[in-house]
């Protein structure tokens, strides 16, 4: 483990607490005893190579997956829990921004970021438009409630994805590769947006992602995982990892430096 | 403190404890200057007694100006905030003279993240009126034709690209017809015998029912052996296969279609058309004669069970008399006919999956109507038949 510099609420009681998490599918284990707390209001990044098992913690972390052992407490409540109440309480705490929008094609995006809305609350139609409106300016998407997605570019559908996730506004918001499969510009847009809503409504947020650029705009903290060690073999400022780390993997990975290159000495 | 009645709708609001509370307290007269200072927390869950206990503020109390003291405020979230902002956008229209104050950090926040005039932004696009009567004729219309042509432009193409398979038959995919006979044709054959099995014992009983007033009862082998082999055989079988594969050819080639693998199979120059459908077509009509066969054997062997242990038939004059009434015309007619109800059920539903455009909801749309208009077309065709080979005779 490397050393790591301060991050916001460190030393808070934690928002999410993984606890010893062996996970994985069939007769593969993917993650093996890994340990983790996310405190509340930081931006937490998890980063690796594809397959270390990033996609495998967040559905973890969401309650998709079962696990092989351990627990996941988001805010004190098992994320695997069989209590309807307290599956309720969950499902409004957490929000989930999904790698390309996931927002159901046969409705318009008002009626996606309605819809928890409609089932999670008592509130009025008009008050819940009144509600969708400001999601949608929040997200630059103001004017558009009536469209359909699939009328819109890939990364309107993120945003759109991002404003029915925050539609109840939850205490975590997880985010699957904001930035994958888009140009630049957007890719920054969608990082600033990122920060000012965290920054904003003080959400805590976990971030899959593998873009360096993005990783340095809007991590407070990064954990790296890695496929050999089967679970966290980093964790800290990612500046201080790029600069510090001695551990080549984690080394490697923030200066873009492929292992194989450095042993063929060109 | 303000006490709440919310009814709740799920369980989240049911649970008494997490139903959050909130106070206003008022100093100031009427037509002074007020001081609202607010206390507790507004979030989803009371955002609506909230707005009820704001509700006509500016007309009851006609304030000079007014002062909101957010100080004991614990936590607000984006809606309620919202409703804190809708409330001074209020007092800005009647221009009387609005601030907050004590305001945390947290609430500020929050707020700034709302833009005021993205609430009163013109929708980009107005919500879609039902269409005039007029419309609706004429739009219904112009899809229909659109939809024959687009069938026919499909039938041509199709049959090109058989003629250009028979020619090369190297280019055919024999593994892939091959599956597809299994699909369509071995792995129906269960509910196809089931079917059939049961389709000739109903016909023989209901119409044994009749015809016994009649003292004609011997009639029933032919009657269950020429409704069979002429009609509900070819019909019976065309509609399975419709239902079982031609939905998913439609289902397949649609998903394909969303992922971009039908335009994969263009860049990298292969004929979609040729590339997908032909096995698919080849192989219904191989397969489909054959269960059209089979499902007639089934449905006659339904009609002898019933004719031999309930009718009191012998086996011998049933068997006789169906061999007496079906001619190699009929049979041969029929068999023709279910090559062509191959064509139009694999045709169909290749072409519905083609159709395909954009997500999941577009396949379940082109799926159903790879059975409906497979369906629609093979009445029609069976109907043309039947008048044909009426005149043929």
């Amino acid at each position: 483990m490397v050393a790591e510099k301060r991050f916001p609420n460190q030393g808070e009681k934690p928002v999410i607490v993984v606890d010893r998490l062996t996970a994985g599918y069939g007769e593969n284990i993917i993650l093996e005893d890994v340990q983790l707390e996310v405190y509340p209001g930081e931006i937490l990044v998890i980063v690796g190579g594809s397959g270390c098992g990033k996609s495998t913690l967040m559905k973890q972390m969401i309650g998709l997956n079962l696990p092989f052992s351990g627990k996941v407490l988001v805010n004190g409540i098992n994320v695997h829990t069989e209590d309807e109440t307290e599956r309720g309480k969950l499902r409004r705490e957490i929000g989930v921004a999904f790698q390309a929008g996931a927002l159901f094609g046969s409705m318009t995006l008002g009626e996606n970021v309605a819809l928890p809305l409609q089932e999670y609350t008592n509130l009025p139609e008009d008050e819940i438009n009144r509600i969708v409106r400001m999601k949608l300016g929040m997200v630059n998407l103001a004017g558009y409630e009536n469209y359909l997605p699939d009328e819109l570019s890939g990364g309107m559908q993120k945003r759109a994805g991002l404003a029915r996730a925050m539609a109840l506004d939850p205490m975590v918001l997880f985010f699957d590769e904001p930035s994958a499969g888009l140009d630049p510009v957007t890719a920054v847009e969608l990082d600033i947006l990122i920060k000012s809503i965290n920054a904003g409504m003080e959400i805590t947020m976990v971030v899959i992602t593998h873009e360096l650029q993005s990783i340095f705009n809007i991590a407070h903290r990064v954990i790296m995982l890695d496929k050999e060690a089967r679970g966290v073999i980093a964790a800290g400022d990612p500046r201080y990892l790029k600069e510090q780390a001695q551990d080549p993997r984690v080394h490697n990975f923030f200066n873009r430096l492929p292992a194989r290159l450095k042993e063929r000495n060109f | 403190m303000e006490k709440l009645t919310i009814e709740g709708l799920t369980a989240v609001a049911e649970d008494t404890e997490s139903i959050p509370e909130f106070a206003i307290g008022l100093e100031g007269v009427k037509g002074k200057p007020i001081r609202l200072s607010i206390s507790g927390r507004i979030e989803l869950d009371n955002l609506l007694s909230f707005r009820s206990e704001l509700e006509n503020f500016f007309e009851r109390m006609v304030p000079a100006s007014i002062t909101l003291d957010l100080a004991g405020l614990e936590y607000v979230d984006s809606a309620g905030a919202l409703a804190l902002i809708d409330f001074k956008s209020e007092a800005k229209e009647l221009e009387i003279p609005f601030n907050f104050e004590n305001a945390s950090k947290k609430i500020k926040g929050v707020m700034s993240l709302i833009d005021p005039e993205a609430l009163t932004l013109a929708s980009r696009r107005p919500e879609e009126r039902p269409p005039g009567f007029f419309i609706l004729v004429g739009e219904t219309a112009r899809l229909l034709w659109k939809d024959f042509y687009n069938l026919q432009s499909f039938l041509g193409d199709l049959l090109y690209a058989l003629a250009y398979c028979l020619r090369h038959p190297h280019t055919l995919r024999w593994g892939d017809i091959l599956l597809y006979m299994t699909r369509s044709g071995v792995e129906a054959l269960p509910i196809l015998s089931m079917m059939s099995l049961g389709t000739g014992a109903v016909i023989a009983f209901m119409s044994a029912l009749q015809l016994k007033q009649l003292g004609a009862i011997e009639y029933v082998a032919p009657l269950v052996a020429i409704a069979v082999v002429k009609e509900l055989g070819p019909l019976l079988t065309a509609i399975l296969v419709s239902g079982r594969s031609g939905s998913a050819f439609a289902a397949e080639i649609g998903t394909m279609k969303v992922k971009e693998e039908v335009d994969a199979l263009s860049t990298m120059g292969f004929e979609p058309v040729r590339f997908l459908s032909v096995p698919k077509v080849l192989a219904s009509i191989i397969v489909l004669p054959l269960l059209t066969l089979y499902s007639m054997f089934f449905c006659i062997a339904g009609g002898f069970l019933v004719g031999v242990y309930l009718l009191d038939l012998t086996a011998f004059s049933y068997i006789d008399q169906t061999m007496k009434n079906v001619t190699l015309f009929d049979l041969v007619a029929s068999l023709i006919k279910s090559v062509v109800f191959a064509v139009v059920v694999a045709g169909v539903g290749c072409q519905r999956g083609f159709e395909v455009r954009g997500g999941a909801e577009a396949v379940g749309t082109m799926t159903t109507s790879a059975v409906v208009t497979s369906l629609f077309i093979i009445v029609m065709i069976d109907g043309a038949f039947a008048i044909v080979l009426h005149y043929i005779r």
